[in-house]
């Protein structure tokens, strides 16, 4: 068929149409008459229009439409015989003289339509005897379409269980023969469709080829809507007849559509039953059809049939679904040998999602899918391409989502095997969807096993994978999966303090291999679960005579010791120090001495040798007075070491506001508010006067359009000291004192060469305040303040 | 960061002051900002020696020249008032381990400031259930700065 331009097209079909209309016009003359050979004649007239080759299949169709309307007409008159005088059988002879034969044929599948309802003949005859006279159009378009119409008149006059027209015994494998027949004859006629037409236009033809496939696929409908065929009629004599079309036309386009026509017509339990027989035509296809959307459409329909209902479940198992599946989706990827491994993959992400909605409990079927993955995947180079990674993803992405439970991950044997042929990038990918799982379902991880196979699985952000470099990394994505690492380390717990030990040295282990981009994220986190350990242990004494007792503070604190040492590979000293400390004041809490003036002297060293910059050692040394302050558990010597080291550093910070600062924060060192807690006055009041000596300094050298709080301040905020411990009952700290300061600062505030600051201002104002309400307290508090003049 | 990002899609308007873990070197000491009537402070608390100390806290509270000072470091809800003002810890957001305090629950704190009072809601997780707290606060005016 030639088809020489659009243009054309569209004058033949104008032309078409208008000498339809034509013979139309006569023809309804001749019904108006009750002229039945005029009748006929015009109307064999107005069908030889549809002799036409020069239409695509889609201007045919259009064409089609308008003599079909015209012959319900026509149809109509054949059915009253008091008009035409003709009998039915007598009409069905005549109308066989027409000259052409498609036109014969429409008039007498129209005449035969008006047979069969009058039941002078049984249905089927008449049926057998249209159908196979069809034959003698043999074009494809024309043929597809007369058979078309053939199907259309049937449809309703089909013998059937219930049916009026239902006739003896085999009555319904007669209609089931007579839609077969038709089917196959027009499935045939389709696939030639095809091989016409030059290639430049066959795309054009492919389309449009496409658009008359629900021509062929209503025959399929109407075998399912046949009542009386039942699950052994289609088992038996439907699939088979219907398959053998399918696989032997060898047209992919008809392959894929009958297929998925097929899968929606049919209810799922005949599906089911007949599993093997459908999947068996699957490897048969040709290779260019996309045999896994037909599967996984499949799948999905069993999958919500499976859901529909409990009592369906059973028959699954019954009929091996799992396995047939599994074994057609070997075959299929074993018979096409070019197909991309992200096909394979997809067909077994679709087998795995049917596995998790039908059989959920079985574990085993999961691990079975995961490991025909495996199986596809080894021998390979890792994957590159990115749809393939998308579907791995997806594939172990699904056990997650459905269970909500990553424990359920961890046991399934082949989950690390397949990750393990995913490239680096995708292998955090998917560690990191593991850890969101475990965050989002709070997943309780609680054995030093599970612990280590979930490590081994998210290895991929523990440590530095082969072939990276973690320089290569971006570093907000770093920091984030990192960030993920260390919640993660959080949510690990068990009551059981062996167990917790366990999982603490488990992971430990883990991520010392991390290397030093990695411990200030992951160590931390670690530390702090130990030391959360260490206080649920603090009521026990570690050292029971004769028993083996694995899990005690000091076995953890060596543990620590170890943990914050490797952070001084990366090197992290602050963060060191801070970590040193918090071991320092756990061990203070179980009363272990050394321990705790160990973890103090790490502390120092990091100190003395580590922070060289001002700000940070500011912050340093006030948390490690801090710290000291609070600690109990030192002997005398211990401490006044300790204590001397501190007040040393503070004295010798850069800047003197700072050093007065840590000084007098350093008096409190010297006295602890507790029962048994040290109150050294007279050294609480060498403080005081150190800081007072630099704050005196501090002025002196000051530069008055410098900083924020000028020297002023200093002394307002040692007076607030002095007051402090004069409330303490201090007896070195004396109202006399107190009052000097005062008038020490009031001076310094009025004097020529100190510029106004409304801070320090403030500051002293509410200190005076202060004041006056202790004194106006009455009692002994009143008393105290007596003889303090504000 | 992230945690900075979640905290602004609470409320895009926040005040942060430096924590003794945070890495960020330009938080602030201590920052003051004013809400209504009330003047407000805002500092971890692990430069105040010693920590956690009430009257060591008010001597900040004034030297900040605040109403309302909000501390934290120690992870155990205060609230304190004395003559110079309020002091508030809210606590540990997370119930994050900490030296000072055993058995942290998590807790927060939202002010209400209206005019010259404010209601203090304390919430707490403890057993697993979360439980409310409210105190009121009314700023005298003789002790306006």
């Amino acid at each position: 068929m030639m088809i020489n331009g659009i243009e054309d097209e569209d004058k033949w079909l104008a032309e078409g149409i208008a000498a339809i209309q034509h013979n139309a016009f006569y023809m309804h003359r001749a019904l108006d008459a009750n002229n039945l050979r005029e009748a006929l004649k015009y109307s064999a007239q107005m069908l030889s229009e549809l002799r036409t080759s020069k239409l695509s299949p889609h201007k045919y169709y259009e064409l089609y439409m308008r003599a079909f309307d015209e012959l319900r007409k026509l149809e109509m008159f054949f059915k009253d015989e008091s008009r035409h005088g003709v009998s039915i059988v007598d009409l069905y002879e005549l109308v066989q003289h027409a000259g052409n034969i498609l036109p014969r044929m429409y008039l007498l599948c129209t005449v035969g339509s008006v047979y069969i309802k009058s039941k002078e003949a049984p249905a089927k005859d008449v049926l057998k005897d249209l159908v196979e006279m069809c034959r003698g159009v043999q074009h494809p378009i024309r043929g597809l379409f007369l058979r078309s119409y053939l199907a259309q008149i049937s449809r309703d006059k089909l013998p059937d269980i219930g049916s009026e027209y239902e006739g003896d015994a085999d009555s319904v494998m007669d209609s089931v023969e007579f839609v077969l027949q038709n089917f196959t004859e027009m499935n045939k006629l389709w696939v030639r469709l095809q091989h016409q037409g030059p290639g430049r236009v066959r795309e054009k033809l492919e389309k449009e080829r496409s658009e008359l496939r629900d021509l062929v696929g209503k025959n399929l409908h109407v075998l399912g809507q046949i009542e009386g065929v039942d699950l052994g009629m289609y088992k038996d004599a439907v699939l088979p007849r219907v398959l053998e079309q399918i696989v032997n036309c060898s047209d992919d386009l008809a392959q894929y559509y009958l297929m998925d026509c097929i899968i929606q017509v049919f209810p799922d339990e005949y599906h089911l039953q007949t599993l093997e027989t459908l999947l068996g035509a699957c490897p048969q296809l040709q290779p260019t059809v996309d045999v896994k959307t037909v599967l996984s459409q499949l799948m999905e329909r069993l999958s919500n049939y499976a859901a529909s209902s409990t009592d369906v479940l059973p028959e699954f198992l019954q009929v091996e679904a799992f396995a047939k599946l599994s074994n057609a989706i070997g075959r299929v990827i074993e018979a096409q040998v070019n197909m991309p491994i992200v096909g394979a993959i997809t067909l077994y992400v679709s087998l795995l999602t049917f596995t998790l909605r039908v059989h959920p409990d079985r574990l085993d079927y999961v691990d079975q899918v995961l490991g025909a993955c495996v199986k596809k995947l080894s021998g390979k180079p890792k994957l590159e391409d990115q749809r393939a990674k998308k579907q791995v993803v997806a594939l172990l992405s699904a056990p997650l989502e459905k269970y909500n439970d990553a424990v359920m991950a961890l046991t399934l044997s082949n989950y690390p095997r397949v990750m393990d042929h995913l490239d680096n990038e995708t292998n955090k990918v998917m560690a990191m969807v593991i850890i969101e799982s475990i965050m989002k379902n709070y997943t309780c991880i609680s054995t030093a096993h599970q612990v280590e196979v979930l490590f081994e699985l998210i290895k991929g952000l523990i440590k530095d994978l082969d072939g990276t470099a973690a320089d290569e990394l971006d570093e907000e994505d770093f920091n984030e999966e990192q960030n993920s690492v260390a919640r993660l380390i959080h949510m690990l717990y068990n009551d059981d303090p062996e167990e917790l030990l366990k999982i603490i040295c488990t992971v430990k282990k883990s991520i010392m291999n991390g290397g030093p981009r990695r411990l200030p994220f992951t160590v931390p986190p670690l530390i702090f679960s130990a030391l959360r350990l260490i206080r649920q242990l603090q009521g026990q004494d570690g050292d029971v005579a004769g028993e083996e007792v694995p899990a005690t503070p000091k076995k953890i604190f060596q543990i620590l010791n170890e943990m914050i040492e490797s952070l001084s590979t990366v090197p992290s000293p602050e963060l060191a120090l801070r970590l040193y400390l918090q071991c320092a004041e756990a061990a203070n809490d179980c009363g272990l001495e050394p321990v705790a003036y160990e973890f103090f002297t790490q502390a120092f060293v990091l100190y003395e040798e580590e922070i060289a910059d001002s700000k940070a050692q500011v912050t340093a040394i006030h948390l490690i007075i801090g710290t000291l302050q609070r600690l109990n558990v030192f002997g005398v010597e211990n401490r006044d070491t300790l204590t001397h080291k501190a007040t040393g550093y503070s004295a010798k910070l850069l800047k003197k506001p700072d050093q007065c600062r840590a000084v007098y924060a350093c008096s409190h060192l010297f006295w602890v508010d507790d029962q048994d807690g040290i109150k050294d006055g007279e050294r609480v009041l060498l403080c005081l006067k150190r800081a007072l000596r630099i704050a005196n300094a501090a002025q002196q050298m000051a530069n008055v359009t410098r900083g924020n709080s000028g020297p002023v301040t200093l002394f307002v905020e040692i007076l607030n000291k002095y007051l402090y411990f004069f409330e303490k009952g201090n007896p070195q700290i004396t109202s006399a004192a107190i009052q000097g300061l005062i008038e020490l600062i009031t001076t310094e505030m009025q004097s020529e060469s100190t510029a106004p600051n409304a801070a320090s201002d403030a500051f002293f104002a509410s200190t005076l305040r202060y004041i006056q309400f202790q004194k106006q307290k009455g009692g002994a508090m009143g008393e105290k303040y007596d003889s303090v003049k504000v | 960061m992230e945690v900075h990002d979640y905290l602004k899609t609470l409320c895009p308007d926040l005040h942060i002051t430096r924590g003794e873990y945070d890495e960020e070197m330009r938080y602030p000491e201590t920052k003051t900002l004013t809400i209504g009537q009330f003047k407000l402070g805002l500092c971890h608390g692990h430069q105040v020696i010693p920590w956690g100390d009430l009257d060591s806290l008010a001597m900040l509270q004034r030297q900040l020249d605040v109403d309302i000072l909000v501390t934290g470091h120690t992870h155990q809800f205060t609230a304190y008032k004395h003559e110079g003002g309020v002091v508030i810890n809210p606590g540990s957001a997370t119930g994050a381990y900490s030296s000072i305090t055993y058995d942290v629950n998590p807790s927060f704190v939202l002010m209400d400031i209206d005019g010259l009072r404010v209601v203090v809601y304390v919430y707490e997780l403890i057993d697993g259930e979360v439980k409310v707290d409210k105190i009121d606060f009314k700023k005298t005016t003789t002790a306006s700065h």
